[in-house]
């Protein structure tokens, strides 16, 4: 069996080389006809999914750590938890960071990945000072902000060349926990008023309620939070439970999802209520369960995420919790976020708005329903999020991404269209 | 802070064994042979960890260097960590004799060599672990590995004696049995996914059956089960099959 994605769909036969040095990897792209670089798997599509895959998580050396400063430099497939496990002991941590430390640096910046600081610190390239990346050509170029080829990789989706080393910048802590809020609301307008009430914090998430039903639409716990100041930076992984098998399909059915949600709600006290938790639970809580995914049983899932304007999203919002309820088909986690404006990049996925998460086993109907979303996303001037999509269809795709015929005579131009590609990449023409 | 010894240190599990117990803080002495192409990883791991990494160069066949590399240390290690390996087809190594000699000296008699000379040393000192790097191919002799099997089956009972020897002096030695692991070595075999350890997990799993004082190890963990299957099927059945 090859490679496969976080999402465990689909499954492709796939031939893997390791990244080790730059010398064969010149070789290996002279002497393959299309390829696409591989991270840590933890997309949840066919993103980095390809006949050819180049496995780049071997390549992963720490190069230069300026101490004084924050500035780290690293190759590629260095893991983010990698990073953690060096910075935060000496007092620094990421500017930005997903929801899971799983994934490698090249892959952060090819998905141009967000977190829960994207309303005051944007994406993750806002901490990339520089690049270096293997073109299709062979070349090794340098880039940084205001570069062509920086807007284009940062978010490229591996599709513009091999990223190789990164230099980044960190976030001064004085702390290894995190002061936090928990905000519990009662409808969807109540949501958003507690997002906006909360938005000069740093951190921001919510968990919504996928199954509650007409004027409880929208109920969640929104978690706001910021480092404290304790000076106490005393950081170790969590040891990691384990999912050792795929759960019959059965086991994620509405019922048990719903005493999910219901078990999640009713745990968090009424009104606002304040924690004092450490990373690794504020961050990164699904890392700390191996294999999550599995529980979607062996026929795998997708995570559905779009994005819409901040002045559309109570509509589009209510507009689609409503067809996701009545459709009956939950699910395990839904995350909604307030995003801050949009950058420069050609590909990367937020913009000023609300954006909503979900996850959906993938079974008959599902597909339908999903295209079903998309009209409603693509009504409300919205997009969907390419490193978690597995199905959008290239008309869905082009409507949310303006900029995607400048990517494409990029990549064009630089015989990147016939080197780099994905499943998805030839799905939606890009 | 204590320095570890770990020898044969170019291997993928070497290399992530060396980052795992620098992360826990110990400086490390890098064994090996051609050991300035580990320059790399040197400044990986103090860059990382902030810990001290030197490269020592080291063959392991070459014995009657052992005992000088040993003495030349400048501060003892609290703790020897022995990888290095050594494995060719098996087809190659019945046809030619030079290969299966090397897979016996490294594997076995190199191994033997140096881990005299620390046990000596750790027995006086009445402190210390050891830690060899062996493999389930040890655990019974099949036709598709037995020569790398037979040397590495030695270097089991080598372990298991050396615990016996040491447990009154408080040294504690752990045996390492690594079933499937995706590294170099391996890239090019289709290895089935549930089997197969990645490296970073395998060095996770030594250092803490280490640090807990624990006498054998399997990783992954279901190789332990698979062994013990394997181990007893009866001989007059298992000289027939193909495993």
């Amino acid at each position: 069996m090859g490679l496969i994605s976080w999402g465990m769909y689909p499954i492709i036969k796939n031939k893997k080389i390791s990244l080790r040095d730059t010398k064969t990897l010149h070789t290996y792209i002279n002497s393959t006809d299309e390829f696409i670089p591989y991270g840590n798997g933890r997309s949840y599509g066919d993103s980095a999914l390809n006949e050819n895959i180049l496995y780049c998580k071997t390549y992963n050396n720490f190069l230069d750590f300026d101490v004084q400063n924050g500035i780290l430099t690293c190759q590629a497939g260095v893991l983010l938890s990698e990073i953690l496990d060096s910075v935060i002991k000496r007092g620094w941590f990421l500017k930005v960071t997903p929801g899971t430390k799983l994934i490698t640096l090249g892959g952060a910046i090819a998905s141009d990945v967000h977190g829960k600081n994207h309303h005051t610190q944007g994406c993750f390239s806002e901490c990339v000072e520089e690049f270096t990346i293997m073109l299709a050509s062979g070349e090794i170029k340098s880039c940084k902000k205001g570069d062509e080829l920086f807007h284009a990789t940062c978010g490229g989706m591996g599709l513009t060349g091999v990223i190789l080393t990164a230099k980044i910048s960190l976030k001064k802590i004085n702390s290894a926990f995190i002061n936090q809020t928990t905000i519990k609301t009662k409808n969807l307008a109540e949501t958003f008023e507690a997002f906006e009430n909360y938005k000069d914090i740093q951190y921001s998430v919510a968990w919504i309620d996928c199954l509650a039903k007409n004027e409880e639409i929208g109920k969640c716990l929104l978690m706001v939070g910021d480092f404290a100041d304790d000076g106490n930076l005393e950081y170790k992984s969590k040891k990691r439970l384990s999912i050792p098998f795929n759960f019959p399909s059965f086991a994620l059915n509405s019922l048990s999802v719903k005493a999910f949600n219901w078990l999640y709600y009713a745990k968090a006290k009424d009104g606002v209520s304040k924690q004092r938790v450490s990373i690794d639970t504020f961050f990164y809580p699904l890392d700390a369960i191996e294999n999550w995914n599995r529980i979607y049983g062996k026929n795998g899932f997708t995570q559905y995420q779009f994005i819409l304007p901040k002045e559309q999203s109570f509509e589009g919002l209510k507009e689609i919790l409503t067809k996701i309820s009545d459709s009956g088909k939950g699910s395990f986690l839904a995350v909604l976020k307030l995003y801050s404006k949009e950058n420069e990049n050609y590909l990367s996925f937020p913009l000023e708005g609300y954006s909503l998460a979900l996850d959906f086993k993938i079974e008959v109907g599902l597909f339908e329903l999903l295209n079903a979303l998309d009209e409603v996303v693509v009504k409300y001037g919205g997009r969907i999020y390419l490193t978690k999509d597995v199905r959008v269809s290239k008309e869905t795709f082009e409507k949310g991404y303006p900029k995607i015929e400048q990517f494409r005579d990029f990549r064009s131009k630089n015989y990147m269209d016939k080197k780099l590609n994905s499943l998805q990449s030839k799905r939606v023409k890009i | 802070m204590s320095y570890i010894l770990i020898i044969g240190a170019k291997s993928d599990i070497a290399k992530e064994v060396a980052r795992v117990y620098a992360k826990n803080g110990y400086n490390l002495y890098l064994a090996a042979r051609d050991s300035l192409s580990l320059e790399d990883l040197k400044h990986d791991i103090e860059i990382r960890s902030g810990v001290n990494v030197e490269l020592k160069e080291f063959d392991i066949t070459s014995y009657d260097t052992h005992e000088e590399f040993y003495r030349s240390l400048k501060k003892r290690p609290i703790g020897v960590i022995v990888i290095s390996g050594y494995m060719v087809e098996q087809k190659t190594a019945q046809k030619e004799w030079i290969e299966t000699l090397n897979t016996v000296n490294v594997n076995y008699t190199g191994a033997l060599s140096i881990l005299n000379i620390v046990a000596n040393d750790f027995e006086k000192e009445q402190r210390g672990f050891i830690v060899g790097v062996s493999s389930v191919a040890g655990d019974r002799g099949r036709k598709a590995n037995y020569i790398y099997g037979s040397a590495k089956a030695g270097f089991s009972a080598y372990l298991s004696g050396l615990r016996n020897r040491l447990y009154e002096s408080g040294v504690t030695v752990l045996t390492v049995k690594p079933g499937f692991v995706e590294t170099k070595m391996t890239e090019n075999l289709d290895l089935p996914q549930k089997l197969t350890a990645q490296p970073q997990e395998v060095a996770e799993d030594i250092f803490n059956a280490q640090q807990k004082g624990r006498n054998v190890l399997y990783t992954k963990p279901i190789w332990m089960i698979i062994m013990l299957i394997i181990k007893h099927i009866p001989e007059f059945m298992f000289k027939k099959m193909s495993i």
